[in-house]
């Protein structure tokens, strides 16, 4: 059995368990959505005290915090007890295409030309880091929410403004990724 | 305990995302080339089936776990946000291959530089509180 949770597990059995989690979200009274977390965490830190919308009720979102600490131990269990070491299977254009970006492929779970210490510690990969999750920080709770909240909770609702939102997503994914990036790595 | 019933969901969902490599920037820079279906097919088979699923709920008026009716709420009308910030989203997003749930994911996966992520994203949710008054919606 573990054997087999141990493989790269096909898009199917991961879609069909995403639902799973939102049903069962739902099911417990809750609605999947995870950049509310990011929220509350500015609360917990005292931003609520300075600005309106941070003064909020943090213990409303007291579940989601408990499902966030969940994801952080699910991903260290992906990465022993679970982990896979053969390299990832990735599609041979787009080790070609990220290598023009100077971006090598190592075969890991993300690049360490990107994440490892070397460039996440010097200034022009710090400012990418963090200028990166300002915009994602930023446009999930402009948008009111993020993949979870739109494309999986809100699609499923058939929620026109969640297919706006995932419309979104793409148009600024595709704009970063063909435009942007060149210049950037 | 009331809260593990979350925590467990929170490490199932943690596994899924990690073991059908979600969290990976090189699958999100696959997708967004349009050079694999994989990414296309976990979110498509997770709508279709949730969509099911909330359309037997409300035909059934299935009870949550507390006894009361689940109710789905409807998001707010409109278009500017939804387009502006989704957009903003998407850049963040195929820059560093994580949108929220996968940072806090890789974090547990042993990438520590995704906190320089994680902290960006608390500015920009921050920056948003300040000037929100101020953006069409």
């Amino acid at each position: 059995m573990i054997e087999l949770l141990k493989q790269p597990w096909p898009w199917y059995t991961s879609g069909i368990s995403i639902a799973f989690i939102m049903i069962l979200l739902l099911v417990y009274g809750k609605s999947f959505g995870f950049s509310s977390n990011l929220r509350a965490l500015c609360t917990l830190a005292g931003a609520g005290k300075r600005v309106k919308f941070f003064d909020f009720d943090w213990k409303t979102q007291k579940w989601n915090l408990l499902f966030l600490i969940g994801s952080i131990l699910g991903g260290w269990l992906s990465s022993t007890v679970l982990k896979n070491e053969e390299p990832m299977h990735l599609s041979a254009a787009t080790i070609l295409d990220i290598e023009k970006l100077g971006v090598a492929f190592d075969g890991q779970m993300n690049p360490s030309a990107i994440f490892g210490a070397d460039f996440a510690t010097s200034p022009k990969g710090f400012l990418i880091l963090l200028v990166g999750g300002l915009l994602v920080g930023f446009g999930s709770r402009y948008a009111g929410g993020c993949t979870s909240g739109h494309a999986i909770s809100g699609l499923s609702n058939l929620q026109i403004p969640s297919l706006l939102a995932v419309i979104g997503f793409f148009a600024g994914g595709l704009i970063m990724t063909h435009l942007l990036l060149p210049y950037i790595f | 305990m009331k809260g593990l019933k979350f925590i467990l969901a929170g490490i199932l969902f943690g596994v899924i995302m990690s073991k059908s490599e979600a969290i990976s920037w090189y699958r999100i820079q696959e997708m967004f080339r349009f050079q694999s279906f994989h990414m296309y097919g976990i979110i498509g088979t997770a709508v279709i089936i949730g969509a099911i699923a909330v359309f037997l709920i409300k035909k059934f008026k299935i009870k949550d776990t507390d006894g009361s009716q689940i109710v789905l709420q409807d998001k707010k009308k409109s278009w500017p946000r939804y387009i502006i910030g989704g957009s903003i989203f998407g850049l963040g997003w195929a820059l560093t291959g994580a949108c929220p749930g996968p940072m806090f994911v890789n974090i547990g996966y042993g990438y520590w530089s995704m906190l320089i992520v994680i902290f960006g994203s608390l500015l920009g949710t921050y920056l948003y509180g300040v000037i929100r008054d101020k953006l069409p919606h």
